[in-house]
């Protein structure tokens, strides 16, 4: 079933103008109730009566990550604090963290989105689904929530982790649909086979797989030893939290619900408009947001969009999986890590600025693994091995503290990372993404 | 009457310790005692050697992350109990020891052991006063 029909299957036209009419309100209410953005419209010359379409989104400025993090906690709120009623916090690069807040209407916005894109995955009212996204700051658990509670399926907060008890959930309720990140979904199975269950005969039989990159070939090896239909969903919490795209069960590309997040695909160099089918940044205007709406969000997530009528009848642009970033970001287990968080750690336990590199990889059926390398320099050796392993459990300790996620620390010799231009490749991700 | 050691980072690489041993080798470098501690990664390679700075050169200049420790070389009698004998000293003096390991050469008929204490200075004072020979540079070098 379609959850929103009027929105999703709306013509194109149609669309446009609704989607005009909202980012004219929107520009409106932004200026009036945010110092941030009116002094970034007044300094790029927009008044907000200059928007009377869709396409005049041109002549407004982006907003970027930075824009955020210059602005915390507070700064790019449009809504006062009294009215917000819930805010989510995600881990920054450096320094301050990304705040996110929710009005009641923003709650409503979410939920409604999040219901779309459940039925758009194949849940029908009643069934029951098991989320094991992580509940708390991260917003994959509560997102997922709100959702089924709007479409009135039974839920299951299992959060995210204790395996054992997802799989005995997973017998012993039924749940026909799972929400997690993919590679906790091949992590699960594997656990599963070990114990003994028949994975192919599980319940689970629709997936809702999102907060990390993944691949096709995951996808078919996922179906395969679940048995189940495995679908991609996109969200970022700067946003709205999972809800802004979701495959259907045709899985060629993701809807995007274009009436709420206004979705533009861009050269990351000049800003300038990609062509429909061409690999650009994703650029989202979060049409009727309230605490905290964003103008044209950079997401840094490179994506290509087809504006084409989906078999399944909607008509609401697809975007491609994320096929990059224009940012050295990394996604792990739905957690954000920029490498210059690592060197934050090394900076301030060493005081010097050793070489590192970080290297991601999902070997078969588990867990995506982060090791990070760190050159061992002058300053930081000692003919001890004591010594020597503390100073790797102490990096260890830190870096863990700060990304949330655990991380293998390896020493190596000095100029043993790869050096491009004299620069250390900082990232090597080894997941066939 | 210390003498110095030179310890050096490996990652647990085939062809590491050759590579290092070789580099000692080409700059007419004579190793007088080694040992490698090591652990699942990485080693720390520790050797005593004639020349400490030409080596300790040639490693900066082969992007090895060598540092130089002084350690104390004591002669140890070469009969059993001999050890003990020292280690009893160390004891009793309340010397802490990181670690130890032989020389390659006896020095006359005597074993010869690199002490890496945790105060190198008062274990020289407390082996002295114990009359226990401790070996300074000089004679390594002669070894």
């Amino acid at each position: 079933m379609i959850w929103k029909e009027a929105f999703e299957c709306a013509g194109r036209d149609e669309l446009a103008g609704l989607q005009g009419k909202r980012l004219g309100e929107l520009v409106s209410y932004i200026y009036d109730n945010c110092k941030v953005y009116r002094a970034k419209l007044d300094t790029a010359g927009v008044k907000p009566e200059q928007i009377k379409s869709v396409d005049d989104i041109k002549k407004l400025p982006f907003t970027t990550k930075e824009d955020m993090r210059d602005n915390y906690p507070y700064g790019l709120f449009s809504a006062d604090q009294n009215q917000v009623r819930e805010i989510h916090v995600s881990s920054g690069t450096t320094g301050n963290p990304t705040l996110v807040g929710y009005t009641k209407e923003d709650i409503a916005l979410w939920s409604d989105v999040m219901a779309r894109c459940l039925c758009c995955a194949g849940a029908e009212p009643g069934d029951t689904v098991q989320v094991a996204y992580g509940y708390g700051l991260f917003t994959g658990g509560l997102g997922v929530h709100y959702g089924a509670l709007e479409m009135g399926l039974r839920i299951i907060p299992a959060s995210s982790g204790q395996t054992a008890r997802q799989l005995k959930i997973m017998q012993d309720f039924a749940p026909r649909i799972i929400a997690c990140t993919p590679s906790y979904a091949l992590y699960m199975a594997e656990e599963a086979k070990e114990m003994g269950i028949d994975t192919r005969n599980g319940n689970w039989k629709i997936g809702v797989f999102g907060a990390e990159p993944w691949s096709e070939s995951m996808r078919v090896e996922i179906e395969d030893v679940w048995n189940m239909l495995a679908t991609d969903i996109y969200g970022l919490s700067e946003i709205i939290g999972p809800g802004v795209a979701q495959e259907c069960t045709y899985k060629e590309g993701l809807h995007i619900f274009s009436d709420v997040f206004y979705p533009e695909i861009i050269d990351p160099q000049t800003g300038e408009e990609m062509p429909e089918g061409r690999d650009g940044e994703l650029v989202i205007t979060t049409l009727t947001k309230r605490a905290i709406p964003l103008i044209r969000y950079r997401t840094r997530d490179i994506v290509c969009i087809n504006y084409g009528k989906c078999q399944c009848g909607r008509t609401s642009p697809r975007i491609s999986k994320i096929k990059g970033r224009t940012d050295d970001m990394i996604v792990v287990r739905g957690i954000n890590v920029f490498p210059s968080q690592i060197e934050h750690v090394l900076l301030g336990i060493e005081q010097t600025h050793p070489h590192y590199q970080i290297v991601v990889d999902r070997k078969a059926h588990k867990l995506d693994e982060v090791e990070v390398l760190v050159e061992v320099d002058q300053k930081m050796f000692s003919d001890e091995i004591r010594k020597l392993e503390e100073l790797r459990g102490k990096i260890k300790k830190e870096i863990e503290s700060v990304l949330s996620i655990g991380v293998k620390v390896t020493l190596v010799e000095p100029k043993t990372i790869e050096r491009s231009m004299g620069k250390a490749k900082r990232v090597v991700d080894k997941r066939s993404v | 009457m210390k003498i110095k050691q030179i310890s050096v980072f490996l990652e647990n690489r085939r062809g590491r310790l050759y590579e290092v041993c070789s580099l000692l080798g080409e700059n007419n470098v004579n190793i007088r005692a080694l040992t490698i501690a090591e652990t699942e990664s990485f080693g720390v390679l520790r050797v005593v050697v004639d020349k400490t700075d030409e080596a300790v050169r040639a490693m900066e200049l082969n992007n090895f992350t060598a540092n130089v420790t002084e350690v104390v070389a004591v002669e140890v009698t070469d009969e059993p109990g001999g050890l003990a004998n020292v280690l009893k000293v160390i004891a009793e003096g309340n010397l802490n020891i990181e670690y130890m390991y032989g020389f390659v050469e006896k020095h006359g008929d005597k074993a010869l052991l690199v002490f890496r204490f945790e105060n190198a200075d008062r274990a020289v004072e407390v082996l002295t006063k114990n009359g226990i020979k401790i070996v300074g540079g000089q004679d390594v070098k002669g070894l």
